[in-house]
This record gives structure tokens, sequence and C-alpha cells, in this order.
């Protein structure tokens, strides 16, 4: 499966890893949930270098449609509060 | 539970879909998709332009800050060599909100840095997926039968589409850091207008309404602290004997301070 870390690359993930992924992103969006700011950046910079370590970088010529995008590394706690929980969900 | 998986990526995407350029005829669109795609591409580097003025135009208030800095901590230390210590505590209320204001700019100068790269290092990706596509349509065009050929565009301008997209999603994060930014270049306009670092020797009558402005700017203890510190290491008071002052036994001159009204001088000596 391919899946982007918005803002950096597209990387060529093995869909068996596709149950690890789920679970990472989960726990960094329950983090956002309980309001819990430092599980949140250890969760979320732990689920973008799963990708980055198990992933093979696409390159930049190669045209691919993600299946999964993933936010930009440098998504900040309050971002994230806005963006998956709650009002959030509801598209701006 | 269940209702939390994917929620991050799922709304990622959406805000990418969202961006997303559809074509609506496929078959008229390879060239079409190509121009548009360019076209984008010259948005980034506008993007990438407004970022680099803002960030030029933090750098210069950055210098200028720091001529007030070095000017108005002079200005206190003659001030205290003079003995006039009202000046001096003005010099250095307005040394305080300069500092304050500087360390604000650094940050967000350092932020606009990274912004910049990362607007750069995408644009050459675009760029490059762009220049794939453009190949890639000939060879479409060429070799497909019209039905296939459509999957195919469709397929190749919806990948470079979301790499466009995902660039007009970092530019929209860039906009809005910049959006604050200039605000804060704005604010610290208004206090150098307001003449907040102004050379203190050019105070007038009028300076009330900077003074009122300063007292509620500058944090007040700062300031008694470092006028202590000043005077404990320029020799307090206003002794007339120029003699050299041993470094640490000045302030205990006979002669009170007489500048002030009652000012807490005596805790600068020893």
């Amino acid at each position: 499966m391919i899946v982007r870390i918005s803002g950096e690359d597209q990387y060529q993930l093995p869909d068996e890893q596709a149950d690890r992924l789920d679970a990472l992103e989960r726990a960094a969006v329950e983090h956002v949930e309980s309001g819990h700011e430092d599980g949140f950046a250890e969760d979320f910079r732990a689920l973008l270098e799963f990708v980055r370590e198990h992933g093979t970088a696409i390159g930049d010529a190669e045209i691919e449609t993600s299946d999964v995008i993933l936010p930009p590394s440098d998504l900040t706690f309050e971002e994230a509060g806005r963006e998956f929980t709650g009002e959030g969900l509801i598209p701006d | 539970m269940a209702g939390l998986t994917g929620r991050m990526s799922t709304v990622v995407k959406a805000k990418v879909s969202k961006l997303l350029d559809r074509a609506e005829d496929p078959a008229e669109t390879l060239d079409y998709s190509y121009q548009k795609q360019v076209e984008n591409l010259q948005n980034v580097k506008k993007g990438i332009a407004d970022v680099v003025t803002a960030k030029k135009r933090l750098q210069m208030q950055e210098t200028s800050l720091q001529q007030s800095v070095v000017k108005l901590d002079t200005q206190a230390r003659q001030a205290v060599s003079a003995g006039n210590e009202e000046l001096a505590r003005t010099a250095l209320e307005r040394k305080n909100v300069a500092q304050t204001e500087l360390q604000g700019l650094d940050t967000q100068v350092t932020e606009l840095e990274e912004q910049q790269q990362k607007l750069t290092d995408s644009e050459q990706k675009l760029r490059a997926k762009i220049e794939s596509f453009r190949t890639k349509k000939e060879v479409i065009k060429a070799q497909y039968s019209a039905a296939e050929a459509q999957v195919r565009i469709s397929e190749a301008a919806t990948g470079v589409g979301e790499q466009m997209a995902d660039v007009g999603l970092a530019m929209q994060r860039a906009v809005d850091k910049t959006e604050n930014m200039k605000a804060r270049a704005d604010a610290v306009s208004e206090l150098e207008a307001a003449g907040t670092f102004d050379d203190v020797t050019a105070l007038g009558s009028g300076e009330d309404d900077i003074d009122r402005q300063l007292k509620e700017l500058s944090s007040k203890p700062a300031v008694d602290d470092e006028l202590a510190k000043l005077k404990g290491e320029i020799g307090a008071g206003d002794a007339p004997a120029p003699v050299a002052i041993p470094a640490e036994a000045g302030s205990a001159s006979e002669a009170p301070p007489a500048g002030g009204d009652g000012a807490p001088a005596k805790d600068a000596a020893s």
C-alpha cells in the first residue's frame, strides 16, 4: 500500500504492516482525545518513524496515488485537536 | 473505539481530495492537466516568495531592534554615571521591551526558515512529477486505445493532483504562519512608531503617553534588578570626583543619589 506523509514523501509499505499502522494511528488519536500532549507527540513521531522505516520511498518522478495520507510531521497538538476530534471532523 | 480507527489519515485524505482538481473529461484533459499543473507550480513559487518576503521583513526588524538594545544599554550606563536614575530606568525599560520582542522575532524567523525549506522541497518534488507526467502523457497518447488511455490519464492526473494538493496544504500552513508573523511584525512596527525603542535623550515634554505604555509593557522587577546591577558596576550616585573608583566599593559614597524620587538605591550597595 502507498502511504504519504504530508509535506514529505510517499512510501510503499508492505500490506501486512497495515494493522500496525492502524494501531499506531489510533494510539496517537486517543492521546488527542484524552488531552495527553506528551503521549501524542511520542506516538505521532513513532507513527511517522514506522512508515519511514518499514516503507520504501517512492521516487519523485513516479506518479502514484496514496492509499493513506498522514499529517505533516510538524503538526502541533493543538492542530491535531482541531482536526481529529469533535467538531474538527466536520470538514472546513 | 472502532470509530477512532483511521481517523487521522481519513481526515487528511479528505482534505487532499477536496483540493484535488478532478478532470471532468479525461479525453481532452491531457494537455489541459499539464498546463494546469504548470500554472500551479508558479503559484507554489509565489508562495515561497511570500514566505521569503515575510522573513526578510522580520530580519530587518531584528537588526533594528538589536541596534536599539545596544544603544539603550549604552544610554542607561551613561545615565547611571551621570546620576540620572529616572533616565536610566526609562532606557532600561525600553531595552527590556526591545529584548522581549527580539526573542519573539528570532523564534519566528527560524520557523519561517523551516517553512521555506519545506516548500522548496515540495516544489522540487512537484516539478519532478509534472515533468514525468509530461513524458507519460505523450506515451499514453501514442500507445493506448481511447478507453484505456482515459483510465491511465485519470490515474496519472490524480497522482500528480495529489502531489499538488499536498503542496497546497503545505502552502496553507505556511500562509497561516506568515499571517501570524505579519501580525507580530506590525505590532513591533507600532511600538517603533510610538517611540518605544527611541533614543532616551530625545525625550521631550510629551512623553507621558509613551511612559504609560512602557509601564504596562515592561517587567519592572527585571528593570530594577538591572538598574541595581548597573549601579553596582558603574558606581552609584553622583560622587563628583572622577577619581578611579575601586570596582566594587564604588557605591559606598557618602552622597546619596540626587536624581529620582527616593529610588531603591541602597540595595545596590554592599
